[in-house]
């Protein structure tokens, strides 16, 4: 199940709170903000979208530090290797809450 | 669309239909499975008695002594007007085009038209120019036509037909069958305008987007092409309904060979792939109407690709594939980093979803 | 396309697979399973079996809404579309999907007003277009869409639309994977969690998994380094011997879920007793059915439906390829009977079922004799 795309907020409109204008590499749809009523995004947030609603908003930071940890992956391996030579434990990586 | 090529010998016995289906529905026009199998299983061998020669955009026919390209298409689309073009241009230069692919130049045009009661004359007229305009711009004749009404509720408005001739490239031998392991295959620019243009032009969707369709000839690309590596052209199409994907597996089953995809080559515009990624759809199935498809022996190749992008409108032409032995008969797809999946025709249209 | 292109790095797949490959224990067959019909299809997509080590197998779960979905419950939707005041509107998913006189688009072409929706919002919009008709929209999906239908419900409640229903299909997740690990012939290591349904339940529903099965689970987002890194998490908790639910969406997935998506399911749907699976069987509260506060929006309600049960034909073998006890290949009717285009059983009607995924995109690259993989 699940097909849901990261969208941009380009466009609210004061008179419907719940409505946006959503942008996905140049295309353009109407989205219903209702289930981010607890915490609306303003324009310039990114949020997913799923068959027109807001599902969830995107945290960049999250974003890049997923990117972060995935590019030491193996970088931190490759440096322990040449220390201490092969068939080591798992001593490092960060723990995921 | 598909051309028959008569080859049967007259007085051979009547042919067999092996088209079981028990209606017609809208899969058999899409240019998908379906459609290949009421060509191929009543079409064919009905009018043709058998189909062994590989059907291709145009048929190959001889008249007094002299060898003409001949092709018809017929043009169903809503809305008539879009984003780029309308019903006119389309008729005009999908016929262009099916010649264009077939290694011919085109010349002249006739057009039918099936009109609906009701229709605005000013709906028509607006057709007519526009046809007449594509028609000037590719440099064809419409030699004439013919009108028939029917009643209001049926034909969406209008449909065309337009039959077109031309006289073949001198040089240039179009056979699938002709196909190698080794030839490279060319694209002559971004895939999906088209289609995602009249998906979004119906307005179900209430999605907008910076597109428009690319109809338009290829011709021009395809005779620069000719010029520059005529005899290494063993096979084009123009992919509308359908996509890159069904005429890579037309070619495909027609040649017995696996055809090699690079998925970082296909040209896709931002906004394509927006709509496609939002409705879950792959630029790969979704019709072109001023795109083709080359494949080119690869001491060619290269002369042929820089043709295609010194030409004007040619600019993206880009390689995006060679021929390969394996899988048989199948279109295979691989990502920058090694993963890959087979590409197939669609049964019918293709659906927007949201799993 | 940002928060998508990042995560289809290839220079980075390429160093996760490899990562994968260290960690992978060559003396082990690892058996992990991807809840979600949208994991199995970008899988497929982005062809990930053809970078990662042979002793990992991703066996596909039975979280595809339409592939659960018994024909029964198709033909009963179909048959409330039957009067000519009804516009019967879907998700393009549903379309191709047989029902015992056929699929919504062959009703279609023989005359009944079907729709395509992109939203169910859409549908709503399509009632108020038509003020003479009743739109009826054949609700299907996991709690990823269910609060978008309740939404869509409320606004219709709110905004006094009477010519508008629901016929809700909505299941929930959690009975389906508490089905496959009661499954007797299952043996699995460890599940890659269904991101998007976690956007609206979060994390939470999860820790029986970890605690009483003792098996890791990581909530995974859909690009490929979601889905590598996912295998990475697990990896490390079965070297380690842990079993934990993880985040890998961290980016898109609250821990506690999205409340007012929660609130909104809870306003407008209460749980069934019992549903029909297909290939699962009867599960006890695993789906929804619309309150009784809005049953004038409720196609059940509203209209009768004969509610027939039809049985598969006995020779499709779909449920044991929905738990992934059968590869789509062993099922008898696979590639003959049974073909995306004359699909027997909905695991090969929709895109993300197991089985029109390997019928598309791997039977033959299977089949072929001599291909040259990257390493």
């Amino acid at each position: 199940m699940c097909l849901a795309i990261p969208g941009k907020i380009v466009e609210l409109f004061p008179g419907t709170p719940h409505l946006a204008t959503v942008e996905v590499a140049g295309v353009r749809r109407k989205v219903d903000l209702g289930l981010l009523e607890d915490n609306l995004p303003i324009s310039g947030d990114w949020v997913l979208i799923h068959v027109g609603f807001a599902m969830s908003k995107i945290s960049e930071q999250d974003a890049l530090d997923q990117m972060q940890t995935l590019m030491i992956l193996g970088e931190d391996e490759q440096a322990m290797q040449e220390v201490r030579g092969y068939g080591l434990d798992d001593a490092d990586d960060q723990k995921v809450s | 669309m598909a051309s028959l090529k008569p080859d049967a010998a007259p007085g051979k016995a009547p042919a067999k239909v092996r088209f079981r289906d028990p209606q017609i529905e809208m899969a058999h026009g899409a240019g998908g499975i379906a459609s290949r199998r009421l060509i191929e299983g009543l079409f064919a061998p009905l009018l043709l008695g058998s189909a062994n020669e590989p059907l291709g955009d145009s048929a190959r026919v001889e008249i007094a002594g002299a060898q003409v390209a001949i092709t018809a298409d017929c043009f169903v689309v809503k809305p008539l007007r879009f984003p780029g073009g309308s019903i006119g241009e389309l008729a005009i230069n999908g016929t262009v085009n099916d010649l264009a692919v077939s290694g011919a130049r085109p010349q002249s045009i006739v057009a039918t038209f099936i009109l609906e009661a009701g229709l605005a004359t000013e709906v028509l007229e607006a057709e007519v120019r526009a046809m007449a305009q594509a028609a000037r711009q590719a440099g064809v004749t419409v030699a004439g036509g013919d009108t028939k009404v029917v009643e209001h509720g049926k034909a969406d408005g209008m449909y065309i037909t337009t039959t077109g001739v031309g006289s073949f490239l001198s040089g240039v031998h179009i056979n699938p069958r002709s196909v190698r392991p080794g030839d490279k295959v060319l694209l002559s620019g971004p895939i999906g305008d088209h289609g995602i243009t009249i998906l979004l032009a119906r307005g179900e969707l209430d999605l907008e987007a910076d597109l428009c369709s690319d109809t338009r000839s290829v011709f021009p690309l395809v005779e620069a092409m000719a010029i520059a590596a005529g005899p290494g052209i063993r096979w084009m199409r123009d992919p509308t309904r359908g996509g890159v994907a069904t005429s890579l597996n037309e070619l495909a089953r027609d040649c017995g060979l696996g055809l090699h995809l690079n998925e970082d080559k296909i040209p896709v515009r931002d906004s394509v792939r927006g709509a496609c990624e939002l409705l879950g759809l792959d630029p790969l199935h979704i019709a072109n109407e001023g795109q083709f498809l080359a494949v080119v022996a690869p001491e060619y190749a290269d002369l042929a690709l820089n043709a295609l992008c010194q030409a004007d409108g040619g600019a993206e032409a880009v390689m995006i594939g060679e021929v390969h032995q394996q899988p048989a008969g199948s279109v295979l797809i691989t990502t920058e980093y090694g993963g890959s999946r087979i590409i197939d025709m669609l049964v019918g249209d293709p659906l927007p979803r949201i799993c | 396309m940002k928060f998508v292109d990042e995560f289809r790095d290839p220079e980075v797949i390429t160093r996760t697979a490899e990562e994968i490959r260290r960690l992978a224990d060559p003396n082990r067959h690892y058996r992990l399973m991807e809840v979600c019909g949208g994991h199995t299809h970008a899988i497929y997509r982005f062809g990930l079996k053809d970078i990662l080590p042979p002793n990992i197998e991703l066996i596909h779960g039975p979280g595809c809404p339409v592939c659960v979905l018994p024909m029964g419950r198709i033909d009963d939707g179909l048959s409330l579309a039957q009067d000519p005041d009804v516009i019967f509107s879907a998700f393009g998913d549903m379309m191709r999907v047989p029902g015992t006189q056929g699929s919504p688009l062959e009703h279609k072409a023989r005359g009944m007003d079907v729709r395509i929706v992109y939203s169910p919002s859409d549908a709503l919009k399509l009632a108020k277009a038509n003020p003479d008709k009743h739109v009826m929209f054949f609700a299907i999906g996991f709690e990823t869409t269910a609060p978008s239908s309740a939404l869509t419900l409320m606004r219709a409640k709110a905004e006094g639309i009477r010519n508008f229903s629901l016929f809700c299909n909505h299941v929930t997740i959690i009975p389906a994977i508490r089905a496959i690990l009661d499954s007797p012939d299952m043996r699995l290591d460890a599940f890659i969690g269904p991101g998007h349904v976690s956007t609206v339940i979060g994390c939470r529903p999860y820790e029986w998994i970890a605690k009483d099965e003792h098996k890791p689970i990581a909530v995974s987002g859909f690009e490929p380094l979601d889905l590598l890194q996912s295998i990475v998490m697990l990896l490390r908790q079965l070297k380690a011997g842990e079993a934990k639910v993880e985040n890998q969406y961290k980016r898109v997935v609250p821990w506690e879920g999205n409340r007012a998506a929660l609130r909104a399911m809870a306003e407008v749907f209460e749980l069934r007793p019992y549903f029909e699976w297909r290939g699962l069987g009867f599960i006890s509260q695993s789906a929804l059915r619309i309150r009784d506060s809005y049953a004038e929006w409720d196609s059940e309600q509203r209209f009768s439906i004969a509610g027939v049960r039809v049985t598969d034909p006995k020779a499709a073998q779909c449920g044991e390829v929905l738990k992934g006890v059968l590869k789509p290949a062993q099922c008898k009717l696979f590639g003959r009977e049974c073909t995306p285009e004359h699909p027997v059983g909905a695991l090969m009607v929709s895109s993300e079922g197991s089985c029109a995924a390997y019928y598309n995109y791997e039977h033959r690259k299977a089949m072929a004799t001599s291909l040259a993989w990257p390493a």
